[in-house]
């Protein structure tokens, strides 16, 4: 029931400042906050741990192009919701998903049954809380990808290598050591390092897990830069707890919380006038 | 009046605490006095059988030259003419150990590797005891397993293989240090951070890709440390060389022949009885003081891996 209120938020009404009340008369056409075209977009996604629910029907558009943001206060399941795009939680036993994620252009559904996980993170990226360089050259680290699919030819491995790199805005710093250990760099680096393993494969979406939690405000300052210059050739969900953050560099914001969607919308107008009570008392820091 | 009573009565108890104080830190003393004193005994023991080796081998060393000792290729010192070379003996350990490693080395990863990140927990859980057990068979049993069983079936193969040879204990030694390699090699995969196999996994890769792309190299060192740790096992090994590999020393690297290595002979000779103090005597101290500071350099190496293999992440 509660699914049913908190979806018509992003759905329902134009005027954001009335509390949404009926959700089923204004369903595809009232989608006037839904953002178009569409990278992908979950169908009432749910997710089990065993018994316990994590994730309770969460429906959310994933714009092109854009930066999506989840927020919301720890344990609220929005690292658990990013993981299941490229379904991770497939590593551990007793995870249990139902409802669907839909890849555009292809719609295919990342959750089906005949769908392998494989295939699916070859299309996708992600990129962790903590830097987790593999203890290899920060060469091979960007390599990885490229390998895994097979890629044999040196020439276009070294391209790949180079121009992701350059995306990652870590070239200048590293072409130099390229054969140094990856985790060698420092931890602002390292992060760089695994944005670049992750874009060297052209992925169609990139996930981003808290990327910064663990790095210093300059590093974050450059990390926050170099999504925005990314944000044009690749769509990218972000989650992070760091509110401020959603607000400098996402276009849309989703707001999370105890495993429920509550709030969708243009970051702008989610942060200046939430449709929602509990959103308003999370980002004027009342709880969380 | 309340307050008073709370004061009094912890008063009191302050009281007591200062002459249970010193009781408790006599005992405390006591206590680890003789906890440290259990740990002294290891040390004490390791630097006596290094003390006693140096002592002896100084007398042998007073009768041969180290060079002979080091260069010469016949190793007779109980006969007429006596020669005191190293190096046959030395031969016969290597090429027994080089043997127990080809098996254990491939063997031992590629079984870490299933057992570290394939095998469901149920099934690890049957086949580290099993391996445990394999650990825990008396040497003497797989001495007469080398002698009985595997080089019978190696001469099914080379019918022309003696009965004593260096192969087929070699073999017996790799299956030996077996479960040392794999649960050291396990272990060191199994710490390697989950976050690792995660990044893997989010670009795509397969779970063998994973295993050999990420886990095994993340896991390098203390791999390399259970090696190491294998061979101066391996080394030192002396009832399956003693029973199965023949007892004549024999300058030879081919495994297909018979010899003594350095712990065989050390055990042929300590059989007999050898008058104290002789150059034979003697002998088998030169003899163990050798395979005393290979084996010993070994474990340096394999524990100084295992340190850094922890400092990693």
């Amino acid at each position: 029931m509660f699914a049913i209120e908190c979806a018509s938020a992003y759905r329902g009404n134009s005027d954001v400042m009335t509390r949404p009340t009926d959700s089923a008369s204004s369903d595809s056409a009232g989608r006037n906050e839904w953002p178009k075209p569409l990278k992908a977009e979950t169908h009432e996604l749910s997710f089990f741990y065993g018994h316990r629910q994590v994730l309770k029907r969460v429906s959310v558009p994933i714009a092109e192009s854009n930066i999506t943001a989840l927020i919301g206060p720890s344990g609220c399941g929005k690292s658990t919701f990013l993981r299941c795009f490229n379904r991770m939680h497939d590593l551990y036993p007793g995870t249990r998903y139902e409802g669907a994620i839909v890849l555009h252009p292809d719609s295919r559904n990342v959750l089906g049954r005949e769908v392998d996980p494989i295939e699916v993170r070859m299309r996708l990226a992600m990129v962790f809380q903590k830097p987790n360089p593999f203890p290899k050259s920060v060469y091979e680290n960007v390599a990885y990808g490229l390998r895994v699919r097979g890629v044999r030819d040196r020439r276009v491995i070294d391209e790949k290598v180079e121009q992701a790199l350059r995306s990652a805005a870590l070239w200048e710093e590293v072409k130099d050591q390229l054969s140094a250990l990856g985790t060698s760099l420092s931890g602002g680096q390292q992060q760089r390092l695994c944005i670049a393993r992750a874009l060297a494969t052209d992925p169609e979406l990139l996930l981003l897990d808290e990327p910064t939690s663990a790095l210093d405000p300059i590093a974050t300052g450059n990390i926050e830069e170099l999504l925005q210059d990314l944000k044009r050739r690749v769509t990218i969900l972000i989650v992070t707890h760091n509110m401020q953050q959603a607000a400098r560099i996402s276009d849309w914001t989703a707001f999370m919380y105890v495993g429920e969607l509550v709030e969708f919308g243009p970051t702008k107008r989610l942060f200046t006038t939430p449709a929602k009570k509990q959103t308003e008392d999370y980002i004027t820091g009342r709880f969380g | 009046m309340e307050i008073r009573e709370t004061v009094s009565i912890s008063h009191s108890s302050v009281m007591e605490s200062a002459s249970h104080r010193r009781a408790r830190r006599r005992r405390e003393f006591l206590i680890e006095g003789a906890l440290l004193l259990a740990a002294l005994v290891s040390v004490a023991a390791t630097i006596t059988i290094l003390f006693v080796l140096v002592f002896e081998s100084v007398g042998f060393f007073e009768t041969v030259p180290l060079l002979d000792f080091l260069t010469d290729t016949l190793w007779t010192p109980l006969f007429d003419d006596p020669h005191y070379g190293i190096l046959p003996l030395l031969a016969g350990t290597i090429v027994t150990s080089v043997v127990g490693l080809v098996v254990a080395i491939p063997v031992g990863t590629v079984s870490a590797v299933y057992l570290s990140e394939f095998a469901s927990a149920r099934l690890r859980e049957i086949i580290k005891p099993v391996l445990e057990m394999l650990g825990a068979v008396p040497t003497v049993v797989y001495g007469y397993f080398a002698l009985l069983v595997v080089t019978p079936a190696l001469q099914w193969i080379w019918p022309e293989l003696p009965g004593f040879n260096m192969l087929g204990p070699g073999v017996v030694i790799g299956i030996m240090i077996l479960p040392l390699v794999i649960s050291l090699s396990e272990d060191a995969m199994r710490a390697v951070p989950m976050m690792l196999r995660e990044g893997s996994y989010a670009m795509g890769a397969t779970r063998l890709q994973t295993a050999w792309r990420v886990v095994v190299p993340a896991a390098t060192s203390g791999i390399v440390a259970a090696y190491v740790l294998g061979i101066s096992r391996a080394v030192g090994e002396t009832m399956v060389v003693a029973i199965a590999a023949g007892q004549n020393p024999n300058l030879t690297w081919n495994p297909m022949e018979p010899a003594a290595t350095i712990t065989a002979y050390i055990v042929q000779v300590a059989l007999g009885d050898l008058p104290h103090g002789s150059i034979g005597y003697q002998s088998i101290f030169a003899a163990g003081l050798v395979l005393a500071v290979m084996t010993f350099a070994f474990n340096i190496v394999g524990h100084l891996m295992r340190k850094r293999f922890r400092e990693v992440y």
